[in-house]
Order: C-alpha cells, then structure tokens, then sequence
C-alpha cells in the first residue's frame, strides 16, 4: 500500500482566515486526516516545515527579507504548491503599501521603526516561486480547499473557476443590485466561488474573489462614473482586498490619475 | 559538573496559536534572567491604509486584520462610526449584533478549547491524535464551532470576513424562517454545552494561584459584548473615550505588537478577566452550571480560562435563543446614516478580550486618522508575567523538554491571536 499522500499548510503575512477553511471543516477535517498525513500546519500543532510533501498550501503574502528564503525552501520540496487566498495569490489588502511609501507608514503606527523588519511591498508567492494552482477568495472556503486536494491526488489539475459573480447571481436569481439600486457593484469583473453572498444580501460585490475571466475593468469603471462616482471613489473600488491584481491595479492608477 | 555549564537548547514552534511567535529564556544561576515573548507577525499596516477610505469601507477593511475574530473587529469599527455620527443603536439591530457576536465567541471559543488548548491538557500533540482517544469530546467540540459559523453565516454570508454588516446595522435581515431553524439547532445543543463546561472543570489542570489585574467591559444590564464601561479589579471604571488616561501602549524591540500597561502594569483581557468582573450578570441558569462544577469566580487560577470559555459558549448558546425566539422581520434592518466631522472610540469585547477603535472623520465621512489596540496586544506583558511566575513555580531545574511544554501550556492558555501580528514560535532556553 503506498503511503498517505502529504501535505502542509504555511502562514506568511496574513490574517489566518484561510486556514479556517481548514480547521472550520468540522467533521471534514477529521476525514482530511484520515485521507492525507498533514505534516506540517502549525496552528493545528503540526511542526515539521522542511518535511517533503505533495502538496504545501500557502497563505499569506510575502512581505519580509525571511519570507523569501522561506518561500523558495518550501518550493524546494513541494510536488505542488497551491497558493489560498488573496494575500498569497495577489498580495492581500496589505499590498495597499506598494502604493505608498511603506517607511513611512511604518513610522506612523510604531514608536521605534528600527525595530520593525519588513520589505517595502506586499508580494504574491507567484513573484518568486512557481505556483501550481491558485485559489482566490478572502477568504477561500472549505468547499474550494477540499476539491483542490481532491483532484490533486487524483492526478488532474483543479477546475479553474474564474466564471463572474454576475453568472451566479443569475444562476440563482438573485435581483442585480446594480441594476435596481444603482450601487457599484464589482460583480461583473469578480471571479465567482463565493457563491454572490453579497448581491444575495441586497449589496455590492467588493471583489474580495479578485478579477475574473477577461475583466472589463474599464467599462466597469465607465459605468460606475455613470452612477455617479468620482474619479477617486472609482479607483478605490478596484484598489481594495485585490488592490495588486494586475487588471484592478491598473483601473485603480488610471482612476487615481497616478497614470497622468 | 561546573557552575560555569552553559545550556542552549533551540527547540522549534510554538504550535496551536493563532499566528506565530518565539519565546526567549535565559536561565542563570538557576533564576530566569530573562524571558522575551516575541512576536514577529510581519506589520499589515491596517490603520495607515484606512486613513482616506470612506466610512462605508471600514467594516470590510478591519475584518481582515484577523480571520478568528472578524466580527469582533467590524463591531468595534461601527460603534466607533456611530458615536460620531450620533447614532443610536437599539432594538432589532442592537439585539443581532449580540447574536452575530454569540456566534463569534461560540466558534471562537470552541475551536480554541478542543482544536489548540486541550491537547496540552491530555497530552496530545494535537487534535487529530486526540479525536483517535477521544472522538466524542473532539466531535461535540467540532459540533459547537460549527453552530457557531451557523449564526455567523445567518447574519454575514459567511463566518470569516462576513458580509452583512454595516454603519448603522446589517446589510441583511434573515427571514424568520431561516432563524427558527437555527434556533432549533441551538435548544438542542444545550445539553452538549452544559456537558462541554463540565468536561473542562474535571480536566487535570495546573494549580497556578496568582495574583493579576483583570479588566473587561461591564454593562448595567447584561454579560458586556458590544457596550459598557471599561472597569478593573483594581476599582477602575471610566468611559472608553478615556482609555488614553489610564492605558498606555509600549513599543518594544522583540514584538511587532505594542505591549498595553495599565497605570503602569500588565493587566489580563478575556474569558477570565470578563467572568470574574461580570460573573453576577450571567443567568441564573449558567451560575448554577458553574456553582455545579465546584469551581468559583472570580478565580486566580489563570488556567480556569478554559472553563471560562466554555461557560462563554453556553452563555452565548442561551443568549443567542433568547435574542432568536421571538424573532420578527424589521421595517429596515438598518438606521439611515448622515456622515459628519468629529472622532468616536467603539470598545467591545472580542472573543480574547477588549478590542479598542478610535477614529477621526472629516464631513463627508472619509477617515483621517485610525487607532486600534487589540486584545492580544493588551496581554503581552500579562503573558510574560505569567511565565516567569509559573515556570519558577514549576521549577526551573526540570529539563528543558518540560520547561517547553509547561512555557507553551501557559502561553496557549491565553489563546494569543498572534495573526495581528509572527512567524515560527521558537523557544530558546538559554542557560547559563
């Protein structure tokens, strides 16, 4: 009988939520136990971050001089690397810093700065190691966490769900609420997988699920001028939990006027 | 055998926190010399990147500084708003946020007592050992978190980083048939809770009498979630505007997270500190639970804190029903909100203990400044105290294996949310 496969959960700069999606499973995790050895998920009281695995999950961006050698010996001896949630895939809400001069940021909420050790920018792991698979969402949930393990050992790459918001609003016919209260919904240019919770709740999507297939970010932008947003409210709208994703990133400088 | 032995022993992670810290320790002349928690959680910056955001992003923003507890930290946030903007909150919305928040402490507290506490308890690694011995006990527990995440999910969409609430209210209100299924769910967990504080008053835990300064929110009315006045067993009681003339926050070079003192000390935040200053504002249905288990509040024993979670959870448990039961749809789940200029400090009692917001607005509602100290900050020096009494109770001439654990034990028995802040948990022992 082969062995269990491996697998591993690190942290790096970010709010823990993610792996919730593992320790909130319930009876689900005690089954993912079974299923698989976890060698290493330290807030589950597992210790061993150099052990090979099959599969290291990733939460967090990279945000200190340690975190790069960090993230390049996890690489080293991982089959895959599976990077979950927005601060991994898209350097988080944290990444807002890369836009502002981090230094001083630093000196404006601690007395000592010299104490702090950090890097200028917030950074998702696909700036410095190969990611295999990407899983969006702050946070990503146990459903989306769980297929991924799935099919990983099954030998077949995850289904990439980077449908719109927009399609699951529809799906479940939920009334759009750009459409009848005029709010600046993100759903058209938000990759699905939280299944609409914010349209369904009578709100706008916030994009926490980063950009979708081929985002529009432009003519969203357009429309929300149309419904009466400045320039500035507009950027802000792209530049938030996936401010450095690259398609809301640029929708946020070309609002901001940082591209003039 | 000298007495010029030296002993460095470099024992990798603190396990089973939130987050990610060391603990340094020096040993010298058979005295600890000293002893640093450290905490190394690389700096988000929350409070300068919300300085310019609209009013209306702020409760999606400040969920994101911790995943455990983020409704602990979006009501902070709106209660800070709303004394800005003179909004009174009350009835319907006032009494599902106390639901929304039972929620929190209930997953919160559960998770940590079955998934990172009790382990050390029994001696196990970790909880999936356990559950292979005690499958019942890691079951219940896992039940109860999950009712948790159900209230949470009721009121936000989801329990981590929710969605529905808002300055002035929710977003959402659940119809009444949702919440009678819930309801449902929550009368028959009654006795899986009553049975879980039990469990954890019969646990073998240390004998650790000291003396410590407790300090929670304590309301005229009610076990304080959302509002009160901030008071002490030392005989503190002032308003939370006033934290600043009693509390001061400390920057110091092994942590990332600012220490808090009180009049100059460490004080205790959470389970404990709040069922020993509000003990008499539970029901009396949960102080004959506790007067059951032989074990009285207020209590010195810091590692009662784990029966104090789980009283917690019972408490919510029956606070939640009895929100719920009587359950109706509202004209408008939330009051209308006129922005002005002017600065408001929320203070709530987070799952870890008291989490402090203040804000200052300008007229059309944008945030020109931020300050938040959270919990885990507030019991830094507590923990550092704590360890040094509790491993010298223990004696310092054990071996460092059992130093480590007992050093761990303490420090996990405060359920420390690091993730607003760490790294690897190194211990280092450093003997000399």
């Amino acid at each position: 009988m082969n062995p269990k496969p491996k697998i591993a959960v690190h942290k790096f700069a970010s709010c823990d939520g993610c792996q919730l999606a593992f320790l909130n499973a319930g009876e689900k995790f005690l089954e993912l136990a079974q299923l698989v050895e976890i060698v290493h998920f330290v807030e589950a009281g597992m210790v061993a971050p150099d052990r090979p695995v099959d599969i290291a999950f990733i939460e967090g961006s990279i945000s200190t001089p340690e975190h790069l050698d960090h993230i390049r010996a996890i690489r080293g001896h991982s089959r895959f690397l599976v990077t979950i949630g927005a601060c991994a895939t898209a350097g988080g809400i944290q990444a807002l810093r890369n836009l502002a001069d981090a230094d001083e940021w630093i000196a404006g909420v601690y007395a000592q700065p010299r104490y702090i050790r950090s890097l200028a920018t917030s950074t998702p792991v696909s700036h410095h190691v190969k990611v295999d698979f990407e899983l969006w969402g702050c946070p990503v949930n146990t459903p989306q966490v769980m297929a991924a393990i799935r099919q990983l050992l099954f030998g077949v790459m995850p289904v990439d769900e980077h449908d719109k918001v927009c399609m699951d609003c529809k799906r479940s016919q939920t009334v759009c609420v750009m459409v009848t209260q005029g709010v600046p919904c993100m759903g058209p240019v938000t990759r699905t997988g939280c299944g609409a919770i914010c349209p369904r709740f009578g709100r706008d999507c916030y994009a926490c699920y980063g950009p979708a297939e081929n985002a529009n970010s432009l003519a969203l932008g357009r429309r929300f001028e149309g419904l009466g947003l400045m320039p500035d409210a507009v950027a802000r709208r792209f530049l938030f939990i996936n401010n450095a994703a690259p398609v809301f990133a640029e929708a946020g400088r070309r609002w901001s006027g940082a591209d003039d | 055998m000298t007495d010029s032995r030296e002993v460095h022993i470099n024992v990798p992670v603190m396990a089973r926190v939130e987050g990610e810290g060391a603990l340094a320790l020096t040993i010298r002349d058979g005295r600890i010399d000293t002893l640093k928690l450290q905490i190394f959680e690389p700096p988000r910056l929350f409070e300068k990147f919300l300085e310019g955001r609209d009013y209306e992003e702020v409760p999606d923003i400040v969920a994101r500084i911790c995943g455990i507890c983020p409704v602990a930290y979006q009501m902070s946030a709106v209660h800070a708003l709303e004394s800005v903007f003179g909004i009174p909150i009350d009835g319907w919305v006032r009494d599902m946020r106390r639901v929304l928040y039972c929620g929190e402490w209930i997953e919160s507290h559960a998770l940590h007592i079955h998934l990172l506490a009790a382990p050390d308890f029994l001696g196990f690694p970790n909880a999936i050992a356990m559950a292979e011995q005690h499958a019942d006990i890691v079951r219940r527990g896992l039940r109860l978190q999950a009712l948790g995440n159900r209230l949470m999910h009721l009121f936000g969409g989801r329990s981590v980083h929710p969605v529905g609430v808002r300055v002035g209210g929710f977003h959402h209100a659940p119809s009444p048939e949702e919440v009678a299924t819930v309801v449902n769910e929550l009368r028959a967990a009654l006795p899986e809770a009553e049975a879980l504080v039990y469990w954890t008053a019969s646990l073998d835990l240390p004998d650790d009498e000291q003396s410590f300064t407790c300090v929670a929110l304590r309301h005229p009315g009610e076990y304080p979630m959302n509002q009160g006045r901030l008071v002490s067993s030392g005989g503190l009681d002032i308003d939370i505007e006033n934290f600043d003339s009693h509390f001061i926050e400390l920057h110091v070079p092994h942590s990332t997270a600012l220490h808090a003192l009180l009049d100059g000390r460490p004080y205790l935040v959470g389970p404990l500190a709040r069922i020993n200053l509000n003990c008499d504002r539970l029901p009396e249905s949960v102080r004959r639970v506790i007067a059951a288990t032989g074990v009285r509040f207020p209590s010195r024993n810091m590692f009662h804190s784990v029966i104090a979670r789980a009283v917690e959870v019972l408490y919510a448990l029956i606070e939640a029903i009895r929100l719920l039961q009587n359950y109706a749809l509202p004209k408008r789940p939330f009051v209308p909100v006129t922005p002005r200029a002017g600065s408001g400090t929320g203070c709530t009692e987070a799952p870890r203990g008291i989490l402090w917001h203040r804000y200052t607005l300008n007229g059309e509602g944008f945030i020109r400044s931020a300050r938040i100290v959270p919990p885990t900050s507030q019991n830094q020096a507590r923990i550092e105290e704590d360890l040094r009494v509790s491993l010298e109770a223990y004696g310092l001439e054990r071996n460092e294996q059992e130093l480590r654990l007992r050093g761990e034990t303490v420090i996990r028995n405060y359920d420390p949310c690091i993730s607003c802040s760490t790294h690897f948990l190194r211990i280092h022992v450093d003997r000399q």
